[in-house]
């Protein structure tokens, strides 16, 4: 049983579908990339996953106990967090929210989660700074935190090294990389890096005027990559 | 000094005088809490927006000779508000759109039935700006109108305390809470019920052009000092209530001051004086 399988997916707004007869699955301890141009329907392809918007066609199912909200999503950054007054501890501990139910206020099980993800993201000695006077990585950094509170088990990053040097871009992934294979955290990462993907992928989906699933090696050997290239990098 | 402390004294023997200042602390504290979330949120302009939207239900009201406005006020602003947050997500009428034009038209409908359907008072130009400006109707509450603003503002706050956590991750993150759970939508339906509600109670205070500085001064005010989320709010809270005491006593004390402008007025004063401790303290 996989994590997630979907089949036969349609995927669109109002009826006009952007992507047709998508079939992919992920497994506990992947690491998929989603490929794809902008506007292949890559962000409908997330908020679908994510079970905010349901697939014209097709069905999603949640397997190995998972739940909708287990998945511990990093979007990409809004306007509105750039000048937004919160603390870091503040911002990790909101991740646990999602399983509060209606309790409204943390418990002590939730403190020492937030502390232990801050602590494994190395972010300890920020932890009362202020969100928006961090660097772009220690934001992802946070912002990894917690959805790593929401869920230990599968995580789904929507370009998180968009607007980082390739230093810090290149330290992030080494971190994302570490938690799928030292801590099996599943990873999907939503991107248009294509390099990255040919590094540190597991398996490989690819979305837009051609669908490709499957693994890294497959991708890379596949005559397909050459038009792929061609579609990430006009995209 | 010794004579504005007995000229206070005998103002406060007043029972009216005393109304207006629970009245008035409380509906800045209720405020400014929704403030932080709304100025945030880049919601500003909606409660703005459903400030004239109040005026306009008020003078329905009048018109129809109820007695106590309020309910009437609070359930139509009620309304707007939540039709507000819906235009903000359609595409056809882009939602800054929808609040001028929701807003003008109440304003200007308003105006209009207040004309076409003269009050009881006969001094239009004076319950216009009354309306608009507060003046002094804050003094003039009913013992109705006192209890129905306790029972509402302490719903408000309790309402911000416990959903604390949630708004906080609502207003920082709307795709991340909705995707661990935390429903979005419904929490910002609340947000927009709540500052409805915040907005009729603050008609009374300061009139239904001032409400907004009520609600994002103390915001803004406090954003200059302070960099977490719960010490802005507090902060917020504390301005907005010390400077609506503030506001009201001068008031009280100088005859010619109107209530909702002094009020705004300190807000004015206070939130320079942050921006000057902010910039030198270097924050």
């Amino acid at each position: 049983m996989s994590l997630i399988s979907c089949e036969n997916l349609s995927l669109g707004y109002e009826g006009h579908a952007i992507v047709k007869d998508l079939s992919f699955h992920v497994d506990m301890g992947d690491y998929l990339y989603i490929l794809g141009e902008n506007g292949s329907g890559k962000s409908t392809l997330i908020k679908t996953l994510l079970g905010l918007t349901p697939p014209l066609k097709g069905s999603i199912r949640y397997g190995d106990g998972l739940k909708k909200n287990e998945i511990g999503y990093l979007p990409q950054q809004t306007l509105i967090q750039r000048d937004f007054p919160a603390s870091v501890e503040e911002i990790v501990r909101s991740g646990c929210l999602g399983r509060m139910g209606f309790k409204p206020f943390y418990g002590a099980a939730q403190k020492e989660l937030a502390a232990r993800n801050i602590e494994r993201m190395g972010l300890t000695s920020l932890k009362k700074r202020c969100y928006r006077e961090l660097s772009g990585g220690q934001q992802q950094r946070v912002l990894l935190a917690r959805a790593l509170c929401a869920t230990g088990k599968l995580l789904l990053l929507d370009e998180p090294a968009a607007g980082l040097d390739p230093k810090v871009t290149a330290e992030l992934y080494g971190l994302i990389r570490s938690l799928n294979e030292k801590d099996g955290v599943t990873v999907i990462m939503v991107s248009h890096d294509l390099n990255a993907a040919l590094e540190y992928a597991g398996r490989v989906l690819h979305i837009g005027s051609r669908i490709f699933f499957g693994s890294r090696e497959a991708y890379r050997s596949s005559g397909a990559l050459g038009s792929f290239e061609g579609d990430v990098k006009n995209g | 000094m010794a004579e504005i402390l007995d000229n206070l004294r005998q103002y406060l023997a007043f029972p009216f005088v005393r109304y207006a200042i629970i009245v008035g602390v409380l509906v800045a504290l209720c405020s400014s809490l929704f403030g932080v979330t709304l100025v945030l949120k880049r919601f500003s302009f909606i409660g703005d927006g459903l400030s004239h939207v109040a005026f306009g239900a008020m003078t329905i009201a009048t018109i129809l000779k109820i007695k106590n406005e309020m309910p009437l006020t609070l359930l139509l602003t009620i309304i707007c508000a939540i039709f507000l947050l819906r235009a903000g997500q359609s595409t056809k009428i882009k939602g800054d759109a929808a609040v001028a034009m929701l807003s003008v038209g109440a304003l200007a409908l308003g105006y209009l039935l207040l004309n076409i359907f003269p009050s009881n008072s006969g001094n239009l130009s004076g319950d216009v700006c009354a309306a608009l400006f507060g003046s002094a109707s804050i003094l003039t509450l009913t013992a109705t109108e006192v209890w129905l603003s306790i029972v509402l503002s302490l719903v408000v706050v309790g309402l911000f305390v416990f959903f604390y956590h949630k708004i906080f991750a609502v207003t920082f993150d709307e795709s991340f809470a909705s995707a661990t759970g935390v429903s979005a939508k419904s929490y910002n339906l609340l947000i927009a019920v709540v500052v409805a509600v915040i907005i009729v109670l603050a008609m009374n205070l300061v009139g239904s052009l001032l409400i907004s500085a009520l609600v994002i001064f103390p915001a803004l005010s406090a954003m200059r000092l302070y960099k977490s989320f719960l010490s802005v709010t507090i902060c917020a809270a504390v301005l907005s209530v010390v400077c609506a005491l503030l506001g009201l006593l001068i008031a009280i004390l100088a005859p010619r001051a109107p209530v909702g402008p002094t009020i705004v007025a300190v807000n004015i004063g206070a939130f320079l004086l942050c921006s000057l401790i902010g910039k030198i303290s270097g924050r």
